[in-house]
C-alpha cells in the first residue's frame, strides 16, 4: 500500500479517536445545566468524571492536526484557512472550556461559577456542532480555485447538509456524554444522566439516521461505504437500547462505536479525496496531490508505529486508575479524609460542593 | 492596512501571550517535581506544603499554557497557508513528533498527578510529575527545532516541480546547532523565570511577615513555620535562578556567534551596525537614522561586538548596508533590512532585564547565606518581586528579537513573510479574529493573575493544614476540580 494512503488512514484514525474521546467530554460539558444546580456538588461530580482525562483527549486533536500538517501540508493549509471562521470559534471555545475546568472551583462564589459554567456549556456545544459542520463540508466539497485556495463564503458553509452534520455530532456527543456519566458517576448525577441520555437519543437517532442516509446516498462510495454506514446505525440503535435497559457499559460501547463508525464511514467516503472542489473537480485536493514526500511519510510512520501503542497503553492506564465511579463523596474528599467536617481540613473552594443539594 | 500586517500582529500577540505561561510551565514542573521528591525522600511536612502550594500555582498557570498552545497548532494553517504548504513536509514533522512524544505524555500524566494523590502509590504519583516535567521539556525541543529550521534551514531540498520544501535528513533538522543552542538558551531562561517566580512569591510572603511583625497587626502574621518554609523556597528559587542564569549567559553568547554565522543581518540590526567592520564596537546607546542608514549618535565600547560575534577582538562583523547590497544582488532587489529600532532595543531590553533577574538571585543568595540570615529592609523584597515581571519581559523581548530580526523572511533565504500569508483569508476575517483573541486574552490574563494572587495570599496552610502526624496518608489533601 502506498505511504500516502497509510497516512490518510492514520489521520482518519487520529480524528476518529479524537471524536470518540472528546465526544463524551463535550457531551458532559453540554449537560452541565442538567446534572445539578449551579452551586451543587452534582456539577462538580460531572466535571470530575472527565477531570483526569479531558486534556489528554484533546491532544488527539493536536496530533491529528500535526500529522495532517506533516503528511498532507496542502490539506492542512486549505482546511484551516478555508474554514477560518469555524476554526476561530472552535479555538475560542476550546480556550474558554479548558480554562473553565481548571478555574471553576478556585473561588467559592456563585457568580464566578455561573460564568465558568456558561463557558463550559458554550465551549463544549460550539465545537460539538462545528466539527460536524466542518466535516460534512469537507465531504461535500467547497468552492476552491486551481491554487487550492478556498473561495467559499461563510454562508456557503451553512448549507442544509452541513447543518445536519453539525446537528448530528451535537446530539450524538450529548448522548455519548450522558451515557458516559451513567457509567462513571453514582448518585443523583447517574439518575439524571440516564434521563438526559434518553432525551438526547430522541434527537440523535433521527438526525444521525437522516445524516447517514443522506451521506451514503449523495456522497457515499457505494458498496464500499454502505457496510460502515449500516454498522454505525446498528451501533447507535444498540447503544440506545442498552441505555434503556440500564446496561451502562454496553450502551457506552454502543455510542463509542457509533462515533467511531460514523467518522470511519465519512473518511471512507472521502477517500481518495481530502478536500474536493465544487468549482471544478480537477481543482480538488487528493491523497496524491496533497501529500508530503516519501521521506517524511516513512519517518512519521516509524514514529507513529513506536509511539502510538505506547500512548494507547499509558492513556488506557490512566482510565484504569480512575475507573471508579465519581460521587459527591469522592469529590469533596469526605471519604478520603475519613473524618467529619471540621472545616479545618477543607479548602475554601470545597465549601461550594459541601452545601446540601437543593431539592431537585 | 493589509491582511498580512494583521496576520503578523495576530501571530505576535498570540505567541507572546502563550510564552508568558510556557516558561513557567517548563520551569515550575521541574521545581515542583524536585520538592515532591524531597518530600518523598524525607517525609518532612514543609516539603509537602511547598509541593502542594507551588503545585496549585503551577496548575493555574499550566491551564493557560495549554489552551493558548492549541491556537499555535491552528494558526499556521489559518493565517499562513502558503507558508504551511511550502514547509509542511519539513516543519510539520517536528510538530507531529511533539504531539506524539511530548503532549500526550504531559497531558495524561498531569491528569494522573492532579487527581492521583490518593489513587496512586506515592512513588508512582511522584513519577507522574517527573513525566510531566520531561514532557514539557521534550515538547520545547521539537518546537524550537522547528523554529531553528526557519532561521537556519538544513536537511531539505526544494522540489522543482511543486516548489515545496522536502525533508531529506531529519537528523540534520534535530541536531541543527541553532536548535540545541536555542533550546539551551530558551529553556535555561525558562528556569530563570520559574526560579524567579518562586523567589517573588516567597519574597512576598516573607515581606508581609516582617512588615506585619513590625506594625504589630494581629491575625495576619504567618505562623513561624511559614517563615521557615518560605525561607526554604526562597533559597530553592535563588539557586535555580543562578544556576540557570549562568547557562543563559553561556548559551546567549553562543547564540550571538550563530547569528553572526547564519543571520548576520539580525546581528547587525541588533547592534545598529551599518557598515562592515573589523574590530567592531558594541553599541551602548545608538540613535539611528533608518532613512539615511547611519547613526548620528552612537556611544560604543570598542572591539566588544567583534569578540562576542567571532571570539576575536579584531574579527570581521558584517554591517547592514553591505549585507543589503549583497542580498539585493543574490535574491533580487528588495528590502532585506529588519526593523532596526525594534531589533536593537529588544536585544538590549532582553539582556538588561535578564541580567537584573540574575543579579537579584546572586544578591539574594549572599543576603540569605548561613542558616537563618534574612535581609531586613524592604528593598530586597521589592526587587525580588520586580524580578519576575522583568524575567517574563526578557523572554518576550528575546522572541521579538528572534522573530523580528529574521524579517523579511519566514524561512531565511527561502520564503518571504509577504509570500507566506493565506491568500484566501480577508482583512476582515483576520481583524475579527485578532480583536477576538486580544479581548479574550486580556480578560483571561486578569482572571489568571487574580487567582494567582488569591492563592499566594491564602498561603500553604490554607491548602495543607499543619498536621502533627505527617505519616498519616489519609490527611494529605487531594486536588479536584
Amino acid at each position: 500500500m502506498e505511504l500516502a494512503v497509510i497516512w490518510f488512514i492514520a489521520i482518519a484514525v487520529l480524528w476518529t479517536g479524537y471524536f470518540v474521546l472528546e465526544g463524551f467530554d463535550f457531551g458532559v460539558g453540554m449537560l452541565m445545566p442538567f446534572v445539578g444546580r449551579r452551586d451543587s456538588v452534582d456539577r462538580r461530580v460531572a466535571i470530575n468524571a472527565i477531570g483526569p482525562v479531558w486534556d489528554a483527549n484533546e491532544v488527539w486533536l493536536i496530533t491529528a492536526l500535526g500529522a495532517t500538517f506533516a503528511a498532507f501540508p496542502a490539506w492542512y493549509a486549505s482546511l484551516l484557512s478555508g474554514f477560518y471562521a469555524p476554526m476561530f470559534l472552535i479555538l475560542v471555545a476550546l480556550i474558554l472550556r479548558g480554562v473553565a475546568f481548571e478555574y471553576r472551583g478556585k473561588r467559592d462564589d456563585s457568580g464566578w461559577r455561573l460564568w465558568w459554567d456558561r463557558a463550559i456549556f458554550a465551549g463544549s456545544a460550539l465545537p460539538a456542532f462545528l466539527w460536524g459542520l466542518v466535516f460534512a463540508n469537507v465531504l461535500r466539497g467547497v468552492a476552491m480555485d486551481a491554487d487550492h485556495v478556498v473561495t467559499a463564503s461563510l454562508a456557503d458553509l451553512f448549507n442544509p447538509y452541513a447543518l445536519l452534520g453539525g446537528l448530528t455530532t451535537l446530539s450524538l456527543f450529548t448522548l455519548h456524554g450522558a451515557i458516559f456519566l451513567t457509567l462513571k458517576t453514582d448518585g443523583p448525577v447517574r439518575v439524571r444522566a440516564r434521563r438526559a441520555a434518553l432525551w438526547a437519543a430522541c434527537a440523535a437517532v433521527p438526525s444521525a439516521a437522516l445524516f447517514l442516509v443522506w451521506t451514503q446516498y449523495a456522497h457515499g462510495g457505494g458498496t464500499r461505504t454502505l457496510p460502515l454506514f449500516a454498522l454505525a446505525a446498528a451501533a447507535l440503535a444498540g447503544g440506545v437500547a442498552a441505555a434503556w435497559k440500564r446496561r451502562e457499559g454496553w450502551s457506552f460501547a454502543g455510542t463509542a462505536a457509533t462515533v467511531l463508525l460514523l467518522f470511519a464511514a465519512l473518511f471512507a467516503a472521502l477517500f481518495p479525496n481530502v478536500l474536493p472542489s465544487t468549482t471544478d473537480p480537477a481543482f480538488g485536493l487528493t491523497v496524491a496531490n496533497a501529500s508530503s514526500a516519501d521521506y517524511t511519510l516513512t519517518l512519521m510512520t516509524w514514529v507513529a508505529v513506536v509511539f502510538l501503542p505506547l500512548i494507547l497503553l499509558y492513556q488506557g492506564w490512566s482510565y484504569w486508575v480512575f475507573r471508579r465511579r465519581v460521587t459527591g463523596q469522592t469529590v469533596t474528599g469526605e471519604t478520603v479524609t475519613g473524618q467529619t467536617v471540621t472545616g479545618q481540613t477543607l479548602t475554601r473552594e470545597d465549601d461550594g460542593g459541601r452545601r446540601p443539594e437543593p431539592a431537585a | 492596512m493589509e491582511a498580512l500586517e494583521l496576520a503578523r500582529w495576530q501571530f505576535g500577540v498570540t505567541t507572546i501571550y502563550h510564552f508568558l505561561f510556557v516558561p513557567l510551565t517548563i520551569g515550575l514542573s521541574f521545581i515542583v517535581a524536585v520538592l515532591q521528591t524531597l518530600w518523598y525522600r524525607t517525609g518532612r511536612h514543609e516539603y509537602l506544603q511547598a509541593t502542594q502550594f507551588l503545585g496549585k500555582l503551577f496548575l493555574i498557570n499550566f491551564a493557560m499554557g495549554v489552551v493558548t498552545g492549541i491556537v499555535q497548532e491552528f494558526q499556521f494553517g489559518m493565517n499562513w497557508s502558503e507558508y504551511s504548504t511550502f514547509v509542511g513536509d519539513v516543519f510539520g514533522a517536528p510538530l507531529a513528533m511533539e504531539a506524539l512524544l511530548a503532549f500526550f505524555l504531559e497531558s495524561t500524566f498531569i491528569g494522573l498527578w492532579i487527581f492521583g494523590w490518593h489513587r496512586l502509590p506515592r512513588a508512582a504519583h511522584l513519577a507522574c510529575i517527573w513525566l510531566v516535567a520531561v514532557g514539557t521539556n521534550l515538547s520545547a525541543y521539537f518546537i524550537l527545532a522547528a523554529n531553528a529550521w526557519m532561521r537556519h534551514p538544513v536537511g531539505f531540498t526544494v522540489d522543482e516541480e511543486t516548489g515545496r520544501a522536502q525533508l531529506t535528513d531529519i537528523w540534520a533538522v534535530l541536531s541543527n546547532d541553532q536548535a540545541w543552542s536555542t533550546y539551551l538558551h530558551t529553556v535555561s531562561a525558562a528556569f530563570v523565570t520559574a526560579g524567579l517566580f518562586v523567589v517573588a512569591v516567597s519574597a512576598y510572603k516573607l515581606w508581609r511577615n516582617t512588615r506585619y511583625n513590625d506594625t504589630g497587626v494581629p491575625g495576619v502574621v504567618p505562623p513561624p513555620r511559614d517563615r521557615a518554609l518560605f525561607r526554604g523556597t526562597l533559597k530553592v528559587g535563588l539557586v535555580f535562578t543562578l544556576v540557570a542564569g549562568a547557562l543563559v549567559v553561556f548559551s546567549g553568547d553562543h547564540q550571538a556567534k550563530l547569528a553572526a554565522q547564519y543571520e548576520p543581518m539580525k546581528l547587525a540590526a541588533a547592534e545598529a551596525l551599518w557598515e562592515t567592520e573589523e574590530g567592531a564596537a558594541f553599541s551602548a546607546l545608538a540613535v539611528g537614522d533608518t532613512e539615511e542608514r547611519y547613526n548620528p549618535i552612537d556611544i560604543t565600547i570598542p572591539n566588544v561586538l567583534s569578540f562576542l560575534a567571532t571570539g576575536e577582538f579584531d574579527g570581521e562583523v558584517h554591517g547592514m548596508n553591505n549585507l543589503e547590497a549583497a542580498y539585493d544582488e543574490y535574491y533580487g532587489p528588495g528590502d532585506y533590512t529588519p526593523n532596526v529600532f525594534v531589533v536593537y532595543w529588544s536585544f538590549r531590553l532582553m539582556m538588561g532585564l535578564g541580567m537584573f533577574g540574575i543579579a537579584v538571585a546572586a544578591l539574594g543568595l549572599y543576603l540569605t547565606r548561613g542558616r537563618d540570615r534574612m535581609p531586613t529592609g524592604p528593598w530586597f523584597y521589592h526587587g525580588a518581586m520586580l524580578a519576575l515581571p522583568a524575567a517574563l519581559a526578557a523572554n518576550i523581548f528575546g522572541w521579538v528579537l528572534t522573530e523580528m530580526g529574521r524579517q523579511p523572511w519566514t524561512v531565511h533565504g527561502e520564503l518571504l513573510t509577504a509570500a507566506s500569508v493565506s491568500p484566501g483569508v480577508s482583512l476582515g476575517s483576520v481583524a475579527a479574529s485578532l480583536a477576538g483573541f486580544t479581548a479574550l486574552y486580556g480578560v483571561l490574563f486578569a482572571v489568571e493573575v487574580g487567582l494567582l494572587v488569591k492563592y499566594v495570599k491564602a498561603g500553604p496552610s490554607h491548602l495543607v493544614p499543619d498536621l502533627e502526624d505527617d505519616g498519616d496518608e489519609a490527611k494529605i489533601p487531594h486536588f479536584s476540580y
